[in-house]
């Protein structure tokens, strides 16, 4: 019985995630319309783009390979899992030690690795330079990332994401520097790893400015659905992770009742909201960066990190 | 008894050897050469996997061969037994893609009387159980890679690649001869059991320290020891190119290991896993930046070679660290790592060279630029290579990402060292293995983007056809191998216990025990990692949506010509090439690494002429370090040279002023 439920949480999440991710989108669109005083796009609209998507026939150019159909499910796979394991409303979830902080940047790594070969695979140059910039930028995310995650595991000593959300509970942290820190670098990863201003522009239909954008060129029909909801999930995840660790509050603990679970779930769609609502404040008052000065935008969050994990291995010894 | 058993098999391949030198040329001499190569190979790895796994005692043997007084001491210990084995499937893979890729090679006697003698010096070293038998192996395993090198010495290249492999060979087995003479110390026990019993003072510790260092770490390719390495590994046959990255590297490392960790454990001290890190953490991301500026296949495969080797010395740089300052249950957890590491770079490295070499045979071109599109026609090569790009990536669920979880959750235990160097080297250290498999990803998108994917860029590789089946078998076994030890890594880390017991006295927790067969470095609180669950979690999702999609959406398929934003162009040459996908990471990295400068110049309107694009990378290795050195060779050489044209008159007095100076030098001594 205890194995049902805890799969049904688990399940629940997996659904949550799906259902959530692209509400997210269509309120920050629609936000960043109101913002620049358009009418913006309706909040639903992205569901409607997916079904519209999905009936369409998919047109593959001619010497499309094996690897682009496959991708977009890989690609879709690794970010709905590398989702699933964020907890969202509850921690200890049934899954949740099968894989850890690291498991799921890496996971997020593999999406990317699929969608940047797929950009390559009918061998156009628009193709080309997506995929280029978009290994280009994780050259430099991945490592600051993976950094933020040495600060986190240090402080809680855990890279487990249950973990690190229960010790973040808990009265022993108290303001850290390195902790805050890790949340401007944390932030600084979110917006390049998801594409958005002033790293790149998802909205833009300018090809020569295209990042993640070049190397979909090519998708259409119920592939690009899929990629475009695997890219949706992909914000949600980054904004999860941010609120499990940094705004744990809400969050039901393991084996907690039904009733924490949907206080824990209002406390999510809260986070969310808030996060969208910063989101599209900071995409309408910045303007998109030339390519090359990511490199110092992205070493910045790097060095930020570096400094973090520095502090921490010293400040260990003197305690 | 192991060693006796192993001992046949090394005699049995120097036989093949003896015996390829006479009958190479006859027909069907490579597929039984090969074949025999791979039976000895496969009985020897059978043997090393049993001593490993059924914990057999330490077997030795000593025989009447060698010094006179000392005689050849062989044995077969968990360590030797570890790198046997990853030795033995190398070579057994290697001999098996052999039987197909030895077809096509147009002067068998150059590489079939080498090749079983290359293995056997391979296991030989790695059997030898006193200072002079290893010396003599390791020399004899680098004179038979080196005639492999030079197998094609007429193409362009080789032979300057096989000169300055022999020199630095020739260097590195000199700091591995003094080495061994500061631990015998002048009584001179050669055996290792006489080493380690010979306590030695801190100085001559810390000088044999760095010799191994070199010694070994310019046999592996530690920067900026690793000149040779991009040129020889190409030049050689694809088979061997594998061997000589995926496993004599790895025999490198076993003589580090068996020099630092073994015969000088008594005398380690706490600053020694400082330089170790430093070089292996530079190495990883230096190798890599390099791999990204290449074009040509091979090279690329070589310097990402040097990568790994990085990352397998940072591990081995963590143990130390963790040893020497008295936390064996950490270092265990980082030799682990690097063990496991060291095992999963020659399965995937052996696949990219096999690879490699597919796509030689199929299109005569080592060039990327001059590939592309070869997932049509080579489907099967394709399929394997990718799995050893993602693998080498380090994405899960595959083998290389284990490998690399654990050796940060490694570093994630260092802030409990107590010298502050180490503090302030180890996140240094954790960086830049981050951005080195970040670095790696990129490298290898590149490589599979530009090799396989796209329009052919040349009628060589248009006309591409799928190579034989035994290539195809050796590449999917060891693709098989990659997933099975990336999705149950516990079983792999159980195996390799007693090694890490024997070397570091702890070791990590058993696995296969752990329910659901996850694994658990340290406690299940702090981090933990199922590499099963994963891959089926990732197979159920991508099934749910392609069941999802296929029952609820439109299932038709149209086939149109490229979109490419409404202006598709014909020419292949408008693609991304590989000079092209890396310019961004050369222009952030490269301005500092190599360099580089990039010159533009654009003609005027109306001006007919073509434009032109010139990128100037440096090698700082070559041209901080080695053209001086070798100017001041080749100095002071022709400044000698002129003593050979004196008269005989000034030879005598030379002589006599020797005499007189000797005498000198006698008379004050006492």
């Amino acid at each position: 019985m205890a194995v049902i439920l805890d799969l049904a949480t688990q399940g629940a999440q997996m659904l949550l995630v799906l259902l959530l991710a692209p509400l997210l989108t269509g309120f920050i669109r629609k936000l960043k319309g109101r913002l620049l005083r358009r009418q913006g796009p309706p909040l639903l609209q992205p569901y409607r783009d997916l079904l519209r998507l999905m009936r369409k026939e998919a047109v593959l150019a001619e010497n499309a390979s094996w690897l682009f159909r496959v991708t977009p499910y890989l690609v879709f796979a690794a970010t709905w899992v590398a989702a699933a394991l964020v907890p969202t409303f509850a921690t200890g979830l049934m899954f949740s030690w099968s894989a850890d902080l690291i498991v799921v940047i890496a996971l997020l790594g593999s999406a990317r690795f699929f969608l940047a070969l797929a950009g390559m695979d009918v061998g156009t140059s628009f193709g080309g330079i997506g995929s280029s910039r978009e290994m280009m930028i994780a050259t430099l995310a991945e490592p600051a990332m993976i950094m933020i995650v040495f600060t986190l595991a240090l402080l809680a000593g855990s890279t487990q994401l249950s973990s690190l959300a229960g010790f973040m509970l808990s009265p022993a942290v108290g303001l850290r520097v390195s902790a805050g820190l890790a949340l401007i670098a944390l932030v600084m990863v979110a917006i390049a790893e998801n594409g958005r201003i002033p790293i790149d522009n998802p909205a833009t239909h300018l090809e020569l400015t295209m990042v993640h954008e070049a190397m979909l060129l090519e998708y259409s029909g119920r592939h690009l659905a899929v990629i475009e909801l695997a890219a949706w999930l992909k914000l949600l995840l980054y904004m999860s992770l941010i609120g499990c660790v940094f705004v744990p509050w809400g969050l039901a603990p393991p084996g907690a009742s039904t009733g924490e679970e949907v206080t824990g779930a209002a406390a999510y769609i809260a986070k969310l909201a808030a996060g969208g609502v910063l989101l599209a404040l900071f995409e309408t008052s910045v303007a998109k960066m030339r390519i090359f000065r990511i490199s110092e935008f992205l070493g910045a969050a790097l060095m930020l990190g570096l400094l973090g994990v520095l502090l921490l291995f010293v400040t260990r010894t003197l305690q | 008894m192991t060693v006796i058993a192993e001992l046949w098999c090394v005699g049995a391949l120097l036989g093949i050897a003896v015996l390829a030198a006479f009958i190479g040329n006859a027909r069907g001499a490579t597929v039984a050469l090969y074949s025999a190569a791979l039976a000895l190979s496969l009985a020897g790895l059978l043997f090393a996997l049993h001593h490993l796994l059924f914990g057999a005692a330490v077997a030795d043997i000593t025989l009447p061969l060698g010094l006179p007084w000392v005689g050849a001491h062989f044995h077969v210990d968990a360590l030797a037994a570890f790198f046997l084995a990853v030795v033995n499937l190398g070579g057994a893979s290697a001999s098996l893609y052999g039987i197909g890729y030895g077809r096509h090679e147009h002067e068998p006697l150059r590489v079939l009387p080498f090749f079983p003698a290359f293995l056997a010096g391979m296991n030989l070293v790695v059997l030898a159980a006193d200072a002079f038998s290893f010396l003599v192996a390791w020399e004899f395993m680098s004179l038979a890679s080196w005639a492999l090198v030079m197998a094609h010495h007429k193409e362009p290249g080789n032979l300057e690649a096989g000169y300055v492999y022999i020199v630095m060979a020739s260097a590195g087995t000199l700091a591995l001869l003094l080495a061994f003479g500061l631990l015998a110390g002048p009584e001179g026990g050669y055996a290792f059991d006489a080493i380690r019993a010979h306590k030695i003072s801190p100085l001559r510790a810390g000088l044999v320290l760095g010799l191994a260092l070199f010694g070994a770490g310019s046999k592996a390719g530690l920067v900026p020891l690793h000149v040779w390495l991009p040129l020889a590994h190409p030049a050689a046959p694809s088979h061997v190119s594998a061997l000589m990255s995926g496993v004599m590297t790895k025999v490198a490392i076993y003589g580090f290991l068996r020099i630092v960790f073994d015969l000088l454990a008594q005398d380690a001290e706490w600053w020694w896993g400082v330089p170790i890190l430093a070089a292996g953490g530079g190495t990883a991301v230096l190798g890599i930046l390099h791999a990204l500026m290449q074009n040509d296949v091979k090279r690329v495969l070589a310097y990402s070679t040097i990568e790994n080797i990085g990352v397998i010395f940072a591990g081995l740089g963590l143990a130390l660290a963790f040893d020497t300052n008295g936390w064996p249950a950490a270092g265990a957890l980082a030799l682990t790592a690097a063990l496991f590491h060291v095992l999963n770079h020659a399965l995937f490295k052996s696949i990219l060279f096999f690879g490699a070499g597919a796509v030689l045979t199929a299109t005569g071109e080592r060039n990327m630029d001059r590939l592309g599109g070869l997932i049509h026609p080579m489907p099967v090569t394709s399929f394997a290579f990718l799995v050893a790009c993602a693998a080498i990536s380090a994405l899960p669920p595959l083998n290389g990402f284990a490998s690399e979880w654990l050796l940060f959750q490694a570093i994630l235990l260092s802030p409990g060292l107590p010298h502050w160097g180490l503090k302030l080297l180890l996140p240094a250290v954790g960086a830049l293995l981050a951005l080195a498999a970040a670095l790696a990803a990129a490298c290898f998108v590149r490589v599979f983007g530009i090799v396989f994917l796209g329009r052919p860029r040349s009628v060589a590789a248009e006309r591409a056809v799928e190579v034989d089946r035994w290539s195809h078998a050796a590449m999917i076994t060891l693709a098989v191998l990659c997933v099975l030890a990336g999705i149950l890594p516990g079983f792999v880390i159980d195996a390799m216990a007693p090694v890490v017991q024997s070397v570091t006295g702890a070791r990590m927790p058993a696995q296969a025990s752990i329910e659901w067969l996850s694994i658990v470095p340290v406690a299940e609180s702090r981090s933990s990692y199922n590499g099963l669950v994963v891959f089926f979690f990732i197979a159920a999702s991508a099934s749910i949506a392609a069941y999802v999609i296929h029952r609820f959406a439109s299932g038709a398929i149209r086939r149109a010509p490229a979109w490419d934003c409404g202006f598709p162009e014909q020419n292949p040459a408008t693609q991304y090439t590989a000079g092209s996908f890396a310019q961004p990471i050369r222009q952030v990295f490269g301005t500092y690494v190599f360099r580089a400068h990039e010159r533009v110049e654009m003609r005027p309107p109306g001006d007919p002429g073509p434009a032109r694009f010139e990128v100037k990378l440096h090698d700082l290795a070559w041209e901080l370090m080695y053209t001086p050195i070798g100017n001041a060779v080749s100095l002071a050489t022709t400044r000698l040279n002129q003593l050979q044209f004196l008269t005989i008159r000034i030879y005598l007095s030379f002589v006599s002023f020797a005499l007189v100076f000797l005498l000198l030098v006698l008379a004050l001594w006492q």
